[in-house]
């Protein structure tokens, strides 16, 4: 017998089955790629062009977006400001409404390129003659993802060692003491520098910035996270398990990580009272923009700069950064394609570079140089370098030469997930809830099957 | 006989055109929703490409995933610290505010203001306030001599000082448990005063017994609200202010829901996480409405 209940009941189930049964994603498969004859170096667009995930926000950016505002030739371009949301990225690219272009961090390119999400852009490159070799080697590795290039990289960081002056000299030590080029002198120099009276941390001696710096200690031990072709997780080799060690150790030599990080977060990181012009903080890797900020806010800092260095004493940097991608389904492809040359070029990096040491001759400020990921570029901006006395000038040349030895994590389908196991399990060592091995282990076990699952994932959807 | 049958099939008829507009919104932004994402937990589905069937193994996995048994255990032992403090220091506070003569509205707004601090807002505010070098809580506590803990490292400490900064949003709780205690008759106090009974008697034996459907109410509905907490815990440990420390112990069941569904991109599998936690929620309170049933008092009779 039908109750009033179930007659009334079954229209919403009926009808929420119905639309359930249209819910699927628009994707399936590789996109098909444009053709080269799509991207012509001398057309011109009209319309409005849509950037995600990118804000103009200041003049390298506002300069740039201008000359590939001028190269469309008409086009109007609506910037779409913020990080780039990924989850509103997906759906718009789902719904078949995207952008046309997207601003992504380089290490999200595989995950997007795997699923669909983004077009390769070989006949964009090919048909606007793009010449990929001024772009640097491991931007570029990073956006190639089954032997095609799916994004346009640019911006670099790379890490170099920042240390406080006063402290080191106090202390009897140098820059020397602190680049890495010695494991045993960094842990002797963290003992020396950090103050802790009556247990209380009031100076952190050295910070070897983990969780985010874990592959740039491995590497300096000569280990890489992933191996090259992206599909096998190394992290529980020997030699990542020891450079785990040692940069917990450095923390655990100061009273613990949870000491270190309540007097890091309770600076005042991008003002006058950063840990440098506090003598919070003795040395520390750390990204290259870092120099600019100092520069800015406390530019009588005592600081003295290197490179950060393997134990054989080479530089070492971990290089990531960030790229333009053209969404599957984007009404202009070949604008966007326009778009993204344009921002990367040698001539439109160097007008902008222009305008900004223009900017900081006006306030009376040295400019100390943009990492583009575009190694031409980055090469005609160091000749337009001007000094801000031989402190800062340590810290740009070490900086450039950092960007001289770079590496990179390939791009692989299941990066997010990938770098989620490795950071977890750095932070339960952090937390003093795993030790190093059993910790990285595990680690080991759920990057690999996440990068198994993706892996097959694009086998199936490519073959 | 068929008259009446016309005019009552009229009204009904005008009644469902009046409710129309809410039927109408439930079936697309609630029913479909929620029967879709059934229909998702049995795929495997990546937002982009199209869904795939799976059968049960989303809901298998869920069982052979560590983090789940993880997040639904720091889920648990956070709902079981913060529902009854949030209880206790509503009432407290509806109890002071109800015993103020002048004034009242005042400090009701004040009590109520921190509710509209955003949550995110709050997550950072842990983040300064529980800092155990330079936080104002460990400042306070120094007072006293006492060195404070690492609130927002030490994986002991994480929920503790989520708990208590929790306690920051309890103005809307303060708001209603004060309605419930202005509606107690005046003259079961006026009659314990005659038979000497003191304050704590007289809230014990009227007060407590008399809002109980309240307290009743917001005892699930907090305990709803805890086992859904996502946003103070996420900002602070999994958000953009963060993005490399991450703390385990903070690791709540709607966190790893989020990771898998948009950071993953596992919807499917985000899908079942979802009906799980509807289980677990379902269950709780149904055992809940079980066991409290004989301890809320309502006025003419159970409803």
């Amino acid at each position: 017998m039908r109750t009033p209940l179930v007659r009334w009941s079954l229209l919403p189930v009926s009808l929420a089955l119905a639309l359930t049964s249209c819910a699927k994603g628009t994707g399936g498969g590789t996109s098909a790629s444009p053709s080269a004859g799509q991207f012509n170096p001398s057309a011109t667009y009209q319309g409005t062009i849509s950037v995600m995930g990118f804000g103009a926000t200041d003049e390298i950016g506002s300069t740039r977006v201008d000359l590939a505002k001028k190269a469309l030739g008409g086009a109007d371009i609506k910037l779409i400001e913020g990080d780039l949301d990924i989850q509103q990225f997906l759906s718009s690219v789902a719904a078949g409404d995207p952008p046309d272009v997207v601003y992504a961090n380089r290490d999200e390119i595989g995950t997007f390129a795997s699923r669909g999400a983004i077009i390769p852009l070989t006949s964009c490159i090919k048909g606007e003659q793009i010449d990929t070799s001024m772009y640097g080697k491991d931007a570029l590795g990073q956006v190639t993802f089954g032997d095609e290039v799916w994004a346009i990289p640019e911006f670099s960081q790379v890490q170099i060692t920042m240390a406080n002056g006063d402290l080191l000299k106090r202390a009897g030590l140098t820059i020397d003491d602190v680049n890495g080029s010695s494991w045993d002198k960094i842990t002797a120099a963290a003992k020396k520098l950090y103050k802790a009276p009556g247990g209380k941390l009031q100076a952190i001696g050295y910070d070897s910035k983990l969780p985010e710096f874990l592959p740039l200690w491995a590497k300096a031990n000569g280990a890489d996270l992933l191996s090259a072709d992206g599909r096998t997780a190394q992290l529980n080799s020997p030699q990542v398990v020891k450079a785990l060690e040692f940069a917990v150790g450095i923390y655990d030599a100061q009273g613990g990580f949870a000491k270190v990080k309540a007097l890091r977060d309770s600076a005042d990181f991008f003002g006058k009272g950063n840990q440098f012009a506090e003598d919070e903080l003795g040395a520390m890797p750390m990204e290259q923009w870092y120099v600019n900020v100092l520069n800015d806010v406390s530019p009588k800092a005592p600081l003295v700069f290197d490179t950060f260095r393997t134990p054989q004493g080479r530089p070492l940097a971990f290089s990531s950064g960030s790229s333009w991608a053209i969404p599957k389904g984007a009404k202009n492809a070949a604008a966007a394609c326009r778009f993204a040359k344009t921002m990367t070029l040698v001539d439109t990096w160097k007008a902008a570079a222009q305008v900004r040491l223009d900017k900081r001759k006006a306030e009376g400020k040295p400019f100390t140089g943009i990492l583009t990921g575009n190694v031409k570029a980055d090469a005609e901006i160091e000749k337009m370098l001007t000094s801000g006395g031989p402190v800062w000038d340590a810290g740009v040349k070490a900086f450039y030469e950092a960007n001289k030895h770079t590496f990179s994590l390939p791009a692989n389908p299941a990066d997010k997930e990938f770098k989620t196991a490795w950071q977890d399990a750095v932070n339960r060592v952090l937390n003093g809830q795993d030790k190093p091995q059993p910790a990285l282990d595990k680690a080991q076990r759920d990057a690999q099957a996440a990068l198994d699952k993706a892996w097959a994932g694009w086998t199936k959807r490519t073959n | 006989m068929s008259f009446r049958r016309t005019m009552r099939w009229k009204d009904t008829r005008a009644a469902l055109l009046f409710i129309s507009p809410w039927i109408i919104g439930f079936l697309i932004f609630t029913a479909w929703p929620v029967i879709n994402s059934a229909y998702l937990s049995l795929t495997d589905y990546d937002v982009i490409n199209d869904p795939s069937f799976v059968g049960l193994d989303n809901y298998r996995a869920l069982f052979e995933d560590p983090k789940v048994g993880l997040a639904l255990r720091n889920t648990a032992l956070f709902t079981v610290m913060s529902v009854p403090a949030h209880l206790v220091v509503s009432l407290a506070l509806a109890l002071l505010l109800n015993s103020a003569t002048k004034a009242t509205g005042f400090f009701r707004t004040v009590f109520f203001l921190p509710k509209m601090t955003p949550p995110v807002a709050i997550g950072i505010l842990l983040l300064m306030l529980f800092n155990g070098q330079s936080g104002l809580i460990n400042g306070f506590l120094g007072l006293f001599g006492i060195d404070g803990p690492a609130w927002t490292t030490d994986p002991d400490w994480v929920k503790p000082g989520l708990v208590l900064m929790s306690l920051w949003t309890v103005g809307s709780s303060v708001v209603i448990l004060l309605a419930a205690l202005r509606g107690v008759p005046q003259e079961l106090y006026d009659s314990a005063l005659v038979d000497g009974a003191g304050w704590w008697r007289r809230t014990l034996r009227i007060t407590v017994p008399m809002i109980s459907p309240t307290l009743f109410f917001l005892f699930i509905v907090d305990t709803i609200a805890a086992l859904q907490s996502f946003t103070e815990a996420y900002t602070a440990f999994f958000g953009s202010g963060n993005t490399t420390y991450s703390n385990d112990a903070a690791l709540f069941y709607a966190i790893y829901l989020f990771q898998q569904a948009f950071e993953f991109l596992h919807m499917g599998y985000a899908s079942a996480l979802a009906w799980l936690l509807f289980i677990v929620i379902m269950a709780i309170t149904g055992v809940q409405i079980l066991v409290t049933r004989r301890y809320v008092h309502y006025e003419g009779g159970k409803p």
